[in-house]
């Protein structure tokens, strides 16, 4: 895959950082406050961040690296941030997340930690503290949700041997919406079985209004849950970027684990599916199979819309996977994918010529094409360019209800289906003209490059 | 004239292929088959008149009568406008309860053209009649007449109310109103012996333009295309042309043979669908113009032209030949479409195996035959039910036909292409023939399909086909769900 190596200038980024994406996953779970240690300026923009896409107060809190700690050590900043959330904010679960700024300085956090825990024992009682490794510097929001959910696995959970033949674990990838998660979720239970979902933002970030203050993420995966996450009848990983918290649970509990790339489309959805009807060994409920049938209308429907379209995507690894193999089974085709980061494995799989870059290589090369598809700093690409955007991932601070938009399953594929169709449908306003239809305009080109004239809006 | 004796007038069109096999008294019977009562499909007058006439673009077409027959039915068809956006808009009196009781209908129109015309300020209205209006006895002519006079402009009674009959029998009224009231109503001022009206295209998608500027390329000049992004002074000045093309042949039959009856305008029949059909229109138009006065070398120009654009057209087809050969078709349009599309099916790789000849004239009938050689091969009629076995056993792999059929299709599970007058892409002339064949790539290469196809892993029940790998005891026992069925599908 090409990787602009000489490349010493990111035009509109299009990653965000590895702490962010841990914090995000610790927003996942229940009473917990993730704390990123560095200076106060990387909390402020990643809060800012997450408070523009999801529209609610977000608890993150900072280890405020000063001058002095910066060059003696940030040991005693650390210790003093976890000791006054918890005495503040009493939350059930602290991520800590390092940033570029103490991974440069190099410190033995774990050993700190471990001492903080040991020293500070009664203070924290049952509050317990979760480390993640999450330089600015290398990966992005995948790897950084990865790498929290990771930690909490090996931090948390027991080991053991006990299954539970009713329970799910669910590792969710950091691009499920919470309406992706509630459907997934749903989707288990038909077969009667429980999910434990790890991270689920579906409680934390759905949008309620409690009826009254809570300080730390209300909702989300119990602590206890995570401790407990081997008792289970097997994991299912959603996305490659869940592969190694999927093996540190194996590695841990001996839990079996199915990785399925996507959950996007018609046969990635059979699949899950039919793991669920073999796990829980009952029948695909009816409500499950109408879905399906719907889909499948849909994609019908659709497949108008989408046919001989070009679209440009540029999102995470594993959302470029999911987005661009859902529009190449819908019959369009991806002359442009650029991927955040170039280490996941999935980027081989996506069909498409990956390219790893920003949102200024998206705007170099979509010129032509029918849809851009990034999240919403894609804007100005698609303002400069006059093609419509479709938003996707995060984040997504210019559009309302980002998080309950769906992509997963049956129900999922069936909404962006008639979501993407809909937002061409709308920008189809240029209609035709004498000149458009002309066929003696451009002969000197060769007639098979130019394209088709626009279709007519309905 | 009364609406009855106009009706009856159509009938006994001479010029109607169908009317010309018949005898004089089965003529005089008229052609409108009785309906049957809970087996009709198709529209009605109204909507056959207001077909044909919406598409002029500077006109404000109101319709009077309530709300149904024009807020049910507007802009819902893709002719395409050069100028005006005006036949877009959508007016109609709305009448209720009250006016109809009471007997407002006449006033209410009057006021509602003053409204437009203030407004909109258009060259012309065209005023619709609807049943309820006809019902109820509202003189439209007269409003008409008066309206005209007040507002120093035509309106134009149209007067098709729904009951009288079918769709076409609407498309035939439209014509007669063009023929009585608009064309010939203006005297142009710049003739030509190039000038000629295409009759019964509709420039669907703007489809029409791919075929204009070959027109233009050899000084031929577009008096009037009727009603394809025509304009009321195009229209009315329409019967200085030289020569007429009809296109569409059962639609405004009457208009060209009436021209040619008032005014001396010869007409020919042809169609911009297809290779062969488009460059046969060309040929018509230039051969009748020479008979009435044209230079002779426009035929030897327009042999050049025909032979280099088809040389392109043909030269765009041949990629495509790749991924469309072996391709089975099934027609189910009928009329021209039955045969016009053939040829260029054919020449890239793609094999018809049926084709509709509903609605098709006798010679549309012996072309399609020609063909495709057999007439197992020409069907009049196919119930839905058995176009949905013929396409769920496979033996087509793309229906191209008009939207009414196309769920048919569709939940079949089969790739679909509207030719009819409801599609969005335009399909005439050379460039519009290539655009069908790239269509069809699209529809019938589409991945949708064989995805679709693929059958559910469970039976009706929801049972899973396969047997399950994991029994439910080794969902308790640690090591041999370790080793179990399920380990190897980490990779996947």
């Amino acid at each position: 895959m090409p990787l602009n190596e000489a490349r010493s200038l990111s035009t509109n980024p299009l990653k965000s950082s590895q702490p962010l994406g841990a914090a995000y996953a610790f927003l996942g779970i229940e009473g917990a406050m993730p704390l990123l240690h560095g200076s106060q300026g990387c909390t402020a923009f990643a809060l800012v961040l997450f408070v523009r896409h999801f529209k609610e107060t977000i608890p993150i809190q900072t280890t405020a690296m000063n001058e002095v700690s910066t060059v003696l050590g940030g040991a005693d900043h650390l210790e003093e941030a976890i000791i006054n959330i918890r005495t503040r904010a009493n939350p059930k679960l602290i991520g800590v997340c390092t940033t570029a700024l103490v991974e440069t300085r190099g410190e033995d956090f774990a050993a700190d930690l471990a001492a903080i825990r040991s020293r500070r024992a009664d203070e924290l009682g049952d509050c317990r503290v979760v480390l993640a490794g999450t330089p600015d510097f290398k990966g992005s929001i995948e790897e950084g949700w990865s790498a929290a959910v990771t930690a909490m696995i090996e931090t948390l959970t027991r080991p053991t041997t006990r299954r539970d033949s009713e329970r799910v674990v669910v590792l969710a990838p950091s691009h499920c919406t919470v309406g992706d998660i509630e459907t997934v979720r749903q989707t288990v239970e038909a077969f009667r079985l429980e999910a434990v979902i790890l991270p689920d933002i579906s409680g934390s970030l759905d949008g309620t209004v409690p009826d009254r203050w809570i300080p730390s993420a209300y909702g989300g995966t119990p602590v206890a849950d995570i401790e407990n996450l081997g008792a289970a009848c097997h994991c299912i990983a959603l996305g490659e970027h869940m592969r190694h918290p999927a093996e540190a649970l194996r590695r841990k509990t001996g839990l079996a684990f199915t990785l399925f790339p996507t959950l996007t489309g018609l046969a990635a959805s059979d699949r899950l599916v039919t793991l669920l009807a073999r796990l829980s060994g009952r029948p695909v409920p009816a409500s499950i199979r109408c879905h399906r049938s719907q889909l499948q209308d849909a994609m019908l429907d659709g497949h108008f819309h989408f046919g001989g379209r070009k679209i440009a995507v540029a999102a995470e690894p594993d959302l470029l996977y999911q987005m661009a193999s859902f529009f190449t089974e819908m019959g369009a085709e991806v002359p442009v994918a650029i991927a955040s980061t170039p280490d996941n494995p999935i980027l081989d799989a996506v069909p498409a010529e990956v390219m790893v870059g920003d949102l200024g290589d998206l705007e170099e090369r979509a010129a032509g094409v029918d849809l851009l598809v990034s999240h919403a700093h894609g804007r100005q690409a698609s303002e400069r360019l006059g093609i419509p955007l479709f938003r996707v991932g995060f984040p997504i601070f210019d559009r309302l209800g980002a998080q309950h938009r769906r992509s997963a399953l049956y129900e999922g594929t069936r909404d962006l289906i008639f979501e993407v169709a809909n937002t061409l449908i709308a920008a189809d306003h240029h209609h035709v003209t004498p000149e458009s239809l002309n066929p003696l305009r451009n002969r000197e080109m060769l007639h098979d490059s130019r394209p088709s004239p626009e279709p007519r809006r309905h | 004239m009364s609406l009855k004796a106009r009706i009856a007038t159509l009938f006994e069109e001479p010029a109607c292929p169908t009317n010309r096999e018949k005898s004089d008294t089965v003529r005089r019977k008229g052609c409108s088959k009785p309906l049957t009562p809970g087996a009709a499909a198709g529209g009605c007058a109204f909507d056959g008149a207001k077909i044909v006439l919406q598409p002029v673009t500077d006109v404000a077409h109101l319709v009077h009568g309530p709300l149904a027959c024009e807020g049910n039915s507007w802009d819902n068809r893709h002719a395409a406008s050069s100028g005006s956006d005006l036949w877009r808009k959508s007016f109609t009196t709305d009448l209720t309860e009250l006016d109809i009781v009471m007997g407002n209908g006449e006033k209410k129109l009057f006021k509602a053209i003053r409204t437009i015309v203030e407004r909109h300020d258009p060259p012309a209205v065209f005023v619709y009649s609807t049943c309820v209006t006809a019902l109820i006895g509202d003189d439209i002519a007269a409003v008409c007449k008066r309206a005209g006079e007040r507002f120093g402009r035509p309106v134009v009674p149209v007067d098709a109310p729904g009951f009288v009959g079918s769709k076409n029998l609407g498309n035939r009224l439209a014509g007669q109103t063009l023929l009585d009231h608009v064309v010939g109503s203006i005297e142009p001022d710049d003739v030509t012996p190039y000038d000629v009206n295409i009759l019964g295209e509709y420039n669907l998608v703007g489809e029409f333009w791919f075929v204009k500027p070959l027109l233009e390329e050899l000084g031929i000049r577009l008096r009037a295309v009727i009603p394809g992004d025509a304009r009321y002074h195009d229209i009315a000045t329409a019967h200085r042309a030289k020569a007429n093309m009809m296109v569409c042949s059962s639609a405004l039959i009457n208009l060209a043979r009436g021209m040619q009856e008032r005014w001396g305008i010869p007409y020919f029949e042809g169609s911009f669908y297809g290779i062969s059909d488009t460059s046969a229109a060309i040929r018509g138009i230039c051969r009748l113009l020479v008979e009435e006065g044209a230079p002779a070398d426009l035929l030897d120009r327009a042999e050049t032209l025909i032979a280099r654009e088809e040389a392109i057209a043909w030269q765009r087809i041949a990629p495509l030949k790749s991924r469309l050969t072996g391709k089975r078709v099934l027609l189910n349009t009928g009329g021209v479409k039955s045969w016009s599309m053939v040829d260029a099916l054919q020449e890239a790789g793609m094999e018809v195996i049926r084709t509709s000849i509903k609605k098709s004239t006798d010679e549309d009938k012996a072309r399609a035959l020609a063909a495709l050689k057999d007439e197992k091969h020409l069907f009049d009629r196919l119930a839905p039910r058995e176009i949905y076995r013929m396409l769920v056993d496979g033996e087509a792999d793309i229906m191209l036909s008009g939207s009414r059929t196309q769920f048919i299709a569709l939940k079949a599970k089969t790739p679909w292409l509207d030719v009819n007058q409801e599609r969005h892409h335009p399909y005439a002339g050379y460039e519009g023939i290539v655009e069908l064949l790239k269509r069809i790539d699209l529809a019938v290469n589409s991945p949708v399909f064989p995805a679709l196809r693929m059958p559910a892993p469970w039976d009706e029940a929801g049972r899973l086909l396969a047997s399950p790998d994991i029994p439910t005891e080794v969902t308790h026992s640690f090591r041999k769900f370790a080793s179990g069925a399920l380990e190897d599908s980490d990779d996947c």
